[in-house]
């Protein structure tokens, strides 16, 4: 330390000119969006400005809660809710593992199967559950049948993936000993990576049920059953005491399901 | 030439992992009938390419792997797992499937007798459950047919290791550093029970062992190698500190 090194300081640029315009073009881009995009969805200041009285009108119609409404109709929609999503993950799993396999590359070699798998992967689940739900009610007709269907097809991509994940990190060891003992590829997968992926399958199928009840709730409201249903005929028939019975429900429904797929997730896997 | 009593051949065996940089240099060996021969040297020398190349978890780039009338090293698809039946190996990592039982990790010893269906339902041969049972009694693990792999030990680990491949009926051990993840005394254990069950079972051994007391006190023949090369090739007795010179380099480690 000497006082000349003092005198000429050395001096710290946290960034340099080009990077402080790109940060600047950055901003100034941000505010043009936000600026376009408020002048584009029009809003109406006379409905803001009514907002909480509207939100006090309806909260008194919803009250008091018509709960003589839940075991005629609000529970057996549930039930059927409930069905559409058990068969939906079902059905995926059946549908997604074996295209899981596909897309892994240590239990598929084959690149262009899993170029194939990804494919179907990434083509199912960026298709969303309403897009599926159009084009199975075009072919069934509604009702739950369509629901379970769009929600399985939609499940693929997610099963698919988060399964091959799964395969493609089991331990490679114990693979090689299977082949040095002469297994096949099928027996590679039968004894070798489904035991090792087990875990990953109950994972992800509990998972994905959590999601699908979740999903089938919304398909409902397009006329795919379940409570949905009931939550859009409430709604139709301005009901409200019925529509906060059936919000209730389903949030009731939905923290019960979470808390019991975490439950199980700790303890079981 | 060979003899009449060489189970396994090798020719003129060259490995590259990077083309122009060879691991394996023109390596020929002729492995008899029975015994155990261990395979020493530095780490990165070839040793795990050379037993992997026998039973092709390595594909090699040139050579000539004669067994039981074959040629491994030409082989693919169904013959190469028919060849692959007849050669057993012993891992140093164990590499058992953790979540299946012990009793099911032998069984998988007989995985390239039977379908996979057959498998998956896990109806083996009466005959192969009771070679199971006597395998698992043989090697001290009686009580655990049912326990999951991953409950046990690292040397109980390697006993159900040597019991999955004594259960392929081979003609061949092929054994990869299979103590270097043990204590002292339990590959000592390990290397007794690998020995016995070979003996028992008129299995010819190949062991890839880092050390060279374990190698000297069990194996019959020493194979040498230093930079892809066999540069001994003899009984245990000849390996003097010269040779160990030669093979691993250097002398300071050499305790005189």
């Amino acid at each position: 330390m000497n006082t000349s090194a003092a005198a000429e300081l050395d001096r710290w640029i946290r960034f340099t000119p080009a990077q402080r315009l790109a940060r600047f073009a950055v901003f100034f881009g941000l505010v043009a969006v936000v600026a376009w995009a408020l002048k584009t969805i029009e809003i109406i200041p006379e409905f803001l400005y009514d907002a909480p009285e509207q939100v006090v009108d309806m909260g008194r119609r919803m009250w008091p809660v018509d709960w003589a409404h839940f075991w005629p109709v609000v529970w057996p929609a549930l039930v059927e809710t409930m069905h559409i999503a058990a068969m939906a993950t079902i059905l995926g799993l059946i549908m997604g593992i074996p295209v899981g396999f596909l897309a892994a590359k240590n239990a598929t070699p084959v690149w262009w199967l899993n170029a194939i798998a990804r494919f179907i992967l990434v083509a199912t689940r960026s298709i969303s559950t309403l897009i599926w739900a159009l084009f199975f009610v075009a072919m069934f007709g509604p009702g739950p049948l369509s629901g379970a269907l769009a929600i399985a097809f939609h499940s693929i991509g997610f099963i698919g993936k988060m399964f091959s994940e799964g395969v493609e990190e089991a331990n490679r060891g114990s693979i090689e000993a299977l082949q040095a003992v002469g297994a096949s590829r099928m027996q590679l997968i039968l004894m070798g990576y489904w035991p090792m992926v087990l875990p990953t399958f109950w994972s992800v199928a509990l998972f994905r049920w959590d999601i699908n009840v979740r999903e089938s709730v919304v398909l409902g409201l397009v006329g795919a059953g379940g409570i949905g249903m009931a939550l859009n005929a409430a709604i139709d028939l301005i009901q409200w005491d019925r529509v906060s019975l059936v919000l209730f429900t389903i949030f009731v429904v939905v923290i019960l399901i979470e808390t019991i797929v975490t439950q199980i997730r700790k303890r079981v896997i | 030439m060979s003899s009449p009593d060489t189970k396994l051949s090798i020719r003129h065996l060259v490995k590259e992992y990077v083309p122009g940089k060879p691991v394996l240099k023109d390596i020929s060996l002729d492995i008899e009938g029975r015994g155990i021969t261990a395979i020493i040297g530095p780490s990165g020398t070839g040793k795990s390419t050379l037993i992997r190349c026998i039973n092709r978890l390595i594909n090699p780039t040139s050579g000539e792997i004669m067994f039981e009338g074959r040629d491994l090293a030409k082989l693919s698809g169904t013959p190469l797992r028919e060849a692959r039946r007849r050669i057993g190996m012993v891992f140093q990592e164990y590499n058992l499937v953790e979540r299946l039982t012990v009793m099911e990790n032998v069984l998988s010893g007989r995985l390239g007798y039977v379908s996979a269906w057959t498998a998956w339902r896990r109806k083996f041969d009466d005959a192969d459950i009771q070679k199971a049972f006597a395998l698992l009694k043989r090697v001290g693990l009686a009580d655990f047919a049912n326990r999951r792999a991953d409950e046990l030990s690292g040397g109980q680990r390697q006993r159900v290791g040597i019991a999955r491949a004594v259960m392929q009926s081979p003609g061949l051990l092929l054994a990869d550093e299979p103590t270097s993840s043990l204590d002292p005394k339990t590959s000592v254990e390990i290397m007794e029970v690998m020995r016995d069950l070979a003996a028992e079972n008129s299995i010819p051994v190949m062991i890839n062992i880092h050390q060279v007391e374990l190698g000297k006190r069990y194996a019959q023949r020493i194979i040498g190698m230093s930079g892809g090369l066999v540069v001994y090739d003899g009984a245990p007795d000849g390996l003097d500190a010269d040779i160990l010179k030669k093979i691993y380099g250097g002398q300071d480690w050499l305790a005189t």
